[in-house]
């Protein structure tokens, strides 16, 4: 049977067929346990899996994405939300003005230094699990921007990256494309990638003491958090 | 003329550029200026550090140059230099560069800040990029980046490799060192850089007394993308351009791509095409109704309450756009579509497909804008929480070097596109939109109002375009495969972006690469004015009064 044609139990009858279940409980029962998804399951309500597959599967299907918007990609990023592209297709249509209460964060822009701490800041701040789609050229590598004096080369460099879209900026389906991608290796159950080499966000007394440290230990407290950007050793 | 300066006497002074009117300047400045340093777009003087109160406001109450453009800082084998932009609101042909080197043992020059405000953030950050250290300046710190940042990235001995640290510490309270005092009433209050109403990442530190605004600061530089370096690294010829779409990225690429084509287009002295620059006219209006479009829905979210009815609409009329315009250029958001002296290409085949469709976008226009206006400025709410909210008079407007729809809002009638005419506007009929209400609600309605004066444009691009003789649609001037202009040309140039003037100063060093590329944005001058707006507001009207700035972080840090 070709895909394109619906199924005759679909167009043949729209009630749903209930006699096995009416059998097995007897009349009565309310019209809203009627369905297709019920008559599917067949005489036997139940349905066995792995509690992880379970979650997996809840988890990509109900995204809270966290309104973050950096640079140019986030206008790519609101039209992707809007009509038209319509994110929401995908139930990953509401984004959360709250780390605390989003699953993914879309990294829509050119990360600068001043800005480096905040987003890891915003990235601690989301409960676990969470995932990031970084979008765009300057997520990557820093994008056209790359050479410049301060500029990270890469979100990357600072949080964990499970799906690049490249594009300066992506085009909205493309950025439905990668959300679409980071569903499925939820879904798998699959682990993001691995950080090679954070900045982190580090107690200034416990740097090294070199030049800079020593330089800068008038004007900054022992605990006050820092993050060191050795541009030197960037890629 | 523009409101509130009538009183000022500019009548001794001649037409623009001509020669009594540069005798006239200089017996006006007298013995202050010590030598002459003409720009290619205005007559400049040279002079002492020590004198520049005293010059700038000489030349804003005798000579009537009361709009201090930009502030461009650099620094030479020899010396430093600060370079003063100055216009006339009244007429932006008029202008006149103060030049002030200062030494490079010690870059001291007298601050501009008593004299014009918008030199406060002009002047911080000369100091924080180039190093230029000003007296008198009542807050002389890093701007753009962060306090404990080593060196100024754009002097000569700045070395991009060595490292750098950025802190993540709490912020205090301005005015009450401890902000949770059982005695004290004020609190404090971050908001963003990572905020849903700062469009983009602009941290604003409040200080409020119950609920109102007692203090407010923006902090900027969340998003300074060395755009300037990055200039400066690229050649004329093809490697500059296709910055200028990602300063002001809300769609508005095409008006940042005149900045440039128009400033490079001066300097090397090309002829555009009259066809190419009708295709440029009518590209840069489409961008403005993009802008326009999301400027209005955003600020709706931002003080309505409802969350996404008006949002969607823009939305909706932007998609509608940027299919024309990718038909046009190639691309949705960062066209690249101006070339040195015209564009990439001609119109897209077949043509009349691209007249239909615009046309069609332009005939529902009207009643898209209708539909605004009874869903938006028709709402009582919509006016109760606009009409009188964000007061900015027009006198503080021009103090604060505003421009683009928030000083038209503000009554102040100036407009580059009819007053310093570049493309094809002179050709065409439309009008300048200003408002007197001078608050939120008539910087809404100017942008709206504007956008219909786009279609306006627009229309009448289509028509010309349409009936062009065909051997005559040329695109682009024929212009050299290296550009060098002569090495110590100056100019600085501006356009009427989305946001307002933007400014574009080059230096040039002899090479196929710019000496010194400064940018003047229109939306870094406008949001200074944001404290002048809110203070002693509510909060609330804080956040309108932001909404209404339309300001956009890419052109705010660069």
């Amino acid at each position: 049977m070709s895909s394109d044609e619906p199924r005759q139990t679909i167009y043949d009858s729209t009630a749903p067929s209930t006699d096995t279940r009416d059998a097995r409980i007897g009349e009565g029962v309310d019209d809203r346990f009627n369905s297709k998804l019920r008559e599917a399951f067949g005489a036997s309500p139940f349905i066995l899996t792995k509690f992880d597959e379970f979650m997996n599967w809840v988890r990509g299907n109900s995204m809270f994405m966290l309104q973050f918007g950096i640079a140019c990609c986030s206008i790519e990023m609101m039209h992707t939300y809007a009509i038209k592209h319509d994110l929401d297709r995908f139930g990953a249509g509401v984004p959360r003005a709250s780390p605390r209460q989003a699953d993914v964060m879309i990294v829509p822009g050119t990360i600068v230094s001043k800005f480096g701490p905040r987003m890891k800041r915003v990235y601690d701040q989301m409960p676990e699990p969470k995932f990031v789609v970084g979008m765009g050229s300057c997520t990557i590598s820093g994008g056209p921007f790359q050479e410049g004096y301060n500029v990270v080369k890469g979100a990357e460099e600072i949080i964990p990256i499970d799906i690049h879209v490249p594009g300066c900026p992506p085009r909205p389906e493309a950025l439905l494309y990668g959300v679409l991608k980071l569903q499925e290796r939820i879904k798998n159950g699959e682990s993001s990638a691995v950080v090679v080499k954070p900045y982190e966000l580090e107690e200034f007394g416990d740097l090294q003491k070199d030049e800079l440290v020593q330089k800068l230990a008038s004007e900054i407290d022992e605990d006050d958090l820092v993050m060191r950007y050795n541009w030197a050793d960037s890629p | 003329m523009s409101t509130g300066t009538e009183t000022e006497p500019e009548a001794e002074l001649a037409e623009p550029g001509s020669e009594t009117n540069e005798a006239a300047l200089e017996s006006l400045l007298g013995e202050r200026a010590i030598a002459r340093d003409d720009h290619l777009n205005a007559p400049g003087f040279v002079i002492n550090p020590n004198d520049v109160q005293d010059v700038l406001s000489d030349l804003r109450d005798e000579a009537g140059y009361d709009h201090l453009s930009c502030v461009t800082a650099q620094q030479y084998e020899d010396r430093y230099e600060s370079i003063y932009h100055m216009k006339k609101f009244a007429d932006p042909t008029d202008e006149v560069s103060i030049v002030v080197p200062t030494t490079v043992d010690d870059p001291v020059s007298q601050s501009a800040e008593p004299v014009f405000r918008t030199a406060d953030w002009h002047e911080r950050e000369a100091y924080d990029l180039v190093g230029v250290e000003y007296e008198d300046h009542p807050d002389l710190r890093r701007i753009l980046l962060p306090e404990t940042w080593q060196g100024h990235p754009l002097s000569k001995d700045y070395d991009q490799e060595k490292p750098q640290l950025v802190t993540l510490t709490e912020h205090q309270n301005p005015i009450q060192p401890d902000h949770h005092d059982a005695e004290s009433d004020t609190m404090f209050l971050n908001i963003g850089p990572h905020h849903p109403a700062t469009h983009g990442v602009l941290h604003v530190k409040t200080v409020l007394d119950g609920e109102t605004v007692a203090d407010v600061e923006p902090d900027i530089g969340y998003l300074h993308r060395c755009e300037e370096q990055m200039c400066e690294q690229g050649t004329y010829r093809h490697q500059i351009m296709p910055y200028p779409d990602r300063w002001d990225y809300v769609s508005a690429g095409l008006l940042n791509e005149w900045a440039y084509a128009r400033v490079i287009e001066d300097l090397a002295d090309i002829e555009v095409p009259e066809y190419a620059q009708i295709i440029r006219t009518m590209g840069a209006e489409l961008c403005r109704i993009a802008s326009h479009m999301l400027a209005l829905g955003t600020f709706a979210l931002d003080v309505y309450g409802e969350f996404t009815a008006t949002f969607m609409y823009t939305f909706r009329d932007r998609e509608v756009i940027q299919d024309i315009l990718e038909d046009l250029t190639g691309q949705r958001m960062m066209f690249n579509y101006f070339r040195v002296g015209g564009v990439a290409w001609d119109l897209p085949e077949p043509r009349e497909e691209f007249f239909e469709q615009t046309r069609e976008f332009l005939n529902e226009l009207p009643a898209k804008v209708g539909e605004y206006n009874d869903l938006i400025t028709g709402n009582e709410i919509f006016q109760t929480r606009c009409i009188d909210t964000g007061v900015l008079e027009p006198e503080v407007a021009k103090d604060y070097g505003c421009t683009g729809p928030v000083a038209r809002g503000s009554g102040v009638d100036y407009d580059l596109r009819r007053d310093d005419p570049y493309g094809y506007y002179e050709q065409l009929d439309w009008d300048v939109i200003t408002r007197d209400g001078a608050d939120n609600y008539a910087r809404v309605l100017c942008r709206m109002e504007e956008v219909e004066e786009s279609a306006k444009i627009i229309e009448q691009c289509l028509d010309l375009l349409e009936d062009w003789p065909e051997d005559e649609r040329d695109v682009q001037a024929n212009v050299p495969r290296t550009l060098k202009p002569d090495a110590g040309t100056e100019i600085y140039r501006a356009v009427e972006g989305a946001k307002g003037e933007l400014g574009i100063y080059i230096r040039s060093d002899g090479s196929d690469k710019p000496g010194r590329f400064k940018i003047r944005s229109p939306c870094f001058s406008n949001l200074q004015a944001l404290e002048e707006m809110s203070e002693g507001e509510y909060i609330p009207d804080l956040i309108a009064s932001l909404g209404s700035l339309d300001i956009v972080l890419g052109e705010v840090d660069r």
